[in-house]
């Protein structure tokens, strides 16, 4: 058993960050320099964290698998980033920021933490201003803002279509400087493949240099994880082709709780499949549901072109069953009543795919108009398609999108394992069981700039943790066993392919465990899972040698570790009775097929501990709201 | 969705390691003109391990045409024949039946081959590690809508600072120039108030560096414009032009 420990600071709820700033420990600034840190991934959380821990003073190593810091797939988002400074005079707050984020999350997530992360946005926007990050203005040269999905309020801040671009090069030229001032050292083309943990606490980290394939040791006084999601474990998600879920699960498996495996995010807004051979699944913004209407026809198996169903037979289904947000409502709802419609047979010409109309916005505003909000997505459409989405609708089918789960971190961020702490996606801390949007790139940024460098500076005042050299015996154990796994997966020489059984694990998840999910279809998951990771072992092939750039190895350790967290993706959904958020369980829904939530039994965190391949013990963090009264989710 | 297939012969540039001498080798595929072009290469490679026969190493990330890994010349075009997108947006529709197809890496002094279609473009990251930044700690900032922009300057500071990093403009140079890279992040900051106060330090330092890593000059021949997925405009390489002189004119460095 773990004793979860939230370390959630007393004192109201507006007072709380600000009082465990004053007393957290500080590290004088003459220290500073006597202390290395790790930090893994340079999306946004990685960055910018490395950036603010190199201005103050602090050695950092920072590792990355890309072959520049600036690839990370925070690059890809697109729509915009949350903050809470209410320039519309719309009736905007840090405590509405908070309430519209714990409500999309459905109350699953931690109350102070939110908070928190409300009430850093708006130094988000400040600092990358600062940077020079050109976010979209007004007439007046002032910022910009559009609405996203689950609020009622203008509060994203946007860069054309390329926000996450923008944030991050914002945060790669930070951390570009610390590097040039020589407080930042980076390794890039590392693949981190373990962490090192001595007498508990968290010393270092093994990685595979992926040009020579040597294994490689580094040392220090606190390890950072910032290295993404794991929405690959459907083989077919919106994430980048490497995104992996590797460096979090190999230390879950030296210690770290895996929080809510089962929260993920089927974002409702994503190019429909074209076929078997297709690699991955390409998101469209969120921010286009600003002004297209999300439709079906009335009638089932209807062949008719879009344009040729006339108003009367259309079924804009998400204005008709939630008028107050309308398309607007939050992904996990708006995905659903994609996948209602859809199974329904009244899919876009017989198709998995609904209709995203403009039509009514160009007719309003003027094609010029729609080019300037939505331009560069528009043109993503026509040429992934080869349809003009001006003159016909685009078709859209919902996709794994984003993992709400993750490393189970307190109040610090820092996990299980003393010294190791978690930003970014990789952490579970924010987003409940269903995340905003907009909201990503915010907590990404939160935890780098504004969370990790105060309580990382207290984790090392306050305990003190000392060096141990990558001579010691626990660095080279830890090496031999990765060492020991790579010559592992090289012998099997089976016949099976690493896509092949990595798409036959992708279709396990999605239909099982997946959009609708029921005791049933876990279970068989659960046995299918297995069986084919034991199939993995015996009959996969992976071709080439370990000293050398070797792209089928680094793709066979990565499914390697997603045949084990499918597993436990299925096991938590299986756990939780409930629906709740983007966690839907058939057996638990309204009479209007509305999730239906048990605040009695289920208002916890699930952490799972690792006990052995397949063997799991659960730890449950009670969620405690003292400011917000728990409520069924109404968007209506 | 269709269900015919074009064949086409593909001829692709093998290469062991970078000592090593490359070839191209041949191989024919029946492929989904819905299919993008690395989804072609994601099969033949899937064939290849069947065979237990080595992969093709070529890189690619977001798929999206953001991220800037991808980077194929492909008949001689960096990122292919149709402008303004990278290799993963590139679709097999815009491909005939009995086409053959050469696909090679990058090629420029600056941009070492590591294997197949794969190449070192960190020099890249050393430019900006040089200048390609605006100092300011974190939390030491003023409120966002202290510093008004005017639009029109917003966005075009948004049209150079979209550069994806890709190196298209460095493959397509034949001198090999990394100018619109360079460029692209010396005029966004160059527009913005914010650039103003590191403004000719700023391009003194990148430029200096572009120049050690062995990139060549620019002649003007505006191919980079021409193969940029993002469109970066050549305006961007005669404001970094006038950057330079107005820095070697106001420059603390006496040599």
């Amino acid at each position: 058993m773990i004793k979860l420990d939230s370390k959630v600071p007393e004192g109201k709820l507006e007072e709380k960050w600000t009082n465990h700033k004053f007393n957290m420990k500080l590290v004088n600034p003459a220290n500073k320099r006597k202390y290395d840190i790790i930090v893994v991934g340079t999306g946004l959380a990685g960055a910018s964290a490395v950036a603010s821990l190199g201005e103050l003073g602090y050695n950092v190593k920072a590792f990355t698998f890309h072959d520049s810091a600036r690839r990370a797939h925070s690059i890809a988002a697109q729509g915009g980033i949350n903050a809470a400074k209410n320039y519309q005079n719309d009736g905007d707050s840090v405590y509405r920021l908070f309430y519209d984020t714990i409500k999309g999350g459905d109350f699953r997530s931690r109350e102070a933490n939110v908070y928190r992360l409300a009430e850093v946005s708006n130094n988000i926007i400040d600092q990358c201003v600062a940077q020079g990050v050109p976010f979209a203005r007004e007439y007046g040269g002032l910022l910009d803002n559009r609405s996203f999905g689950g609020a009622l309020v203008s509060r994203t801040f946007y860069a054309r279509g390329q926000t996450g671009q923008q944030l991050l090069l914002g945060a790669y030229t930070a951390m570009n400087r610390q590097v040039n001032l020589g407080k930042v050292k980076l390794y890039t083309r590392r693949e981190m493949l373990d962490v090192v943990v001595v007498d508990g606490a968290a010393k270092g980290i093994v990685v595979r240099n992926m040009l020579t394939g040597e294994i490689e040791k580094y040392s220090a006084h606190a390890v950072i994880l910032a290295t993404g999601g794991y929405a690959n474990a459907y083989f077919l998600s919106t994430s980048a082709m490497n995104c992996n879920a590797t460096a979090i699960w190999r230390a879950h498996k030296r210690g770290a709780a895996f929080a809510n495996p089962c929260f993920t995010q089927i974002h409702p807004t994503c190019l429909p499949l074209h076929g078997e051979n297709q690699s991955k699944l390409t998101l469209m913004s969120e921010s286009l549901r600003n002004d297209g209407r999300i439709w079906v026809s009335k009638l089932k198996h209807d062949m008719r072109k879009p344009n040729e169903i006339p108003e009367e037979e259309r079924d804009y289904y998400l204005e008709r069953k939630y008028p107050t947000y309308g398309n607007l409502s939050p992904r996990d709802i708006s995905s659903r009543a994609a996948k209602e419609a859809i199974d329904n047979g009244r899919g876009a010409q017989g198709q998995d795919a609904v209709y995203l109309d403009f039509q009514d916005a160009i007719n309003r505003l003027g094609q010029k108009v729609i080019e300037e909000r939505y331009g560069n997505l528009f043109e993503i459409y026509e040429t992934i398609t080869g349809d003009n989405p001006y003159k016909s609708p685009m078709k859209i089918y919902p996709a794994p999108h984003y993992t709400m789960g993750g490393l189970w971190v307190d109040y610090n961020m820092q996990s299980t394992i003393q010294g190791l702490f978690v930003g970014g996606e990789a952490n579970f801390s924010d987003h409940g069981a269903n995340r905003l949007g907009a909201s990503a790139l915010m907590q990404g940024l939160a935890d780098g700039y504004f969370v990790l460098p105060y309580t990382i500076g207290n984790y090392l005042a306050g305990d003190k943790p000392t060096l141990v050299k990558t001579d010691h015996p626990e660095f080279e154990k830890v090496k031999k066993e990765v060492e020991n796994m790579t010559a592992k997966l090289l012998s099997i020489k089976g016949k099976r392919t690493v896509d092949d059984i990595h798409k036959q694990l992708g279709r396990i998840m999605w239909n099982k465990v997946g959009m609708g999910r029921n005791e049933k279809g876990l279970k068989e998951a659960m046995v299918e899972i297995k069986v084919l990771r034991e199939e993995f072992w015996k009959d996969v092939n992976v071709v080439g040698d370990s000293k050398d750039v070797n792209q089928c190895l680094e793709r066979a350790a990565r499914v390697a570790d997603y045949l084990e967290l499918g597993e436990l993706m299925a096991l938590d959904a299986l756990t939780r009775n409930e629906s709740c958020g983007g966690h839907f369980r058939e057996e638990y829904q309204t009479p209007e097929g509305e999730a239906l939530r048990n605040d009695e039994d289920y208002a916890f965190v699930s952490a799972w501990e690792f006990k052995d391949v397949g063997k799991w013990e659960l730890n449950k963090e009670p969620l405690e709201f003292t400011s917000v009264k728990l409520a069924t989710r109404s968007y209506k | 969705m269709s269900p015919r297939k074009i064949n086409l012969t593909l001829k692709i540039w093998r290469q062991r390691s970078p000592q090593s001498p490359g070839k191209f080798a041949e191989y024919k595929v029946a492929v989904s003109p819905d299919s993008s072009f690395l989804e072609m290469l994601d099969d033949i490679n899937n064939d290849l391990e069947k065979k237990s026969l080595e992969p093709i190493t070529f890189e690619s990330d977001c798929r999206e045409g953001i991220c800037g890994t991808c980077g194929l010349v492909i008949n001689g075009q960096p990122h292919g024949p149709i402008p303004r997108i990278a290799t993963c947006q590139l679709h097999m529709r815009n491909f005939k039946e009995g086409d053959t197809i050469y696909v090679e890496p990058y090629r420029a002094k600056a941009f070492p081959i590591i294997k197949d279609l794969m190449v070192d473009r960190s020099a890249m990251d050393r430019i900006m590690e040089a200048g390609g930044f605006i100092s300011v700690n974190t939390l030491s900032v003023p409120d966002g809508n202290a510093i008004p922009i005017p639009k029109d300057i917003a966005s075009e500071a948004m049209d150079a600072a979209q550069c994806i990093g890709c190196g298209a403009c460095v493959a397509a140079c034949k001198n090999a120039s990394a100018m619109l890279f360079v460029s692209a992040k010396v005029s966004q900051f160059a527009l913005l108030p914010q650039g103003q106060p590191e403004r000719y330090q700023r391009v003194e330092s990148m430029v200096k560096v572009m120049d050690e890593y062995g990139f060549g000059s620019c002649s003007n021949t505006y191919a980079c414009e021409a193969e940029c997925p993002k469109g970066v405009s050549v305006k961007n390489i005669a404001r970094m032009n006038r950057e330079y002189f107005m820095a070697k004119i106001k420059s603390q460095n006496i040599e």
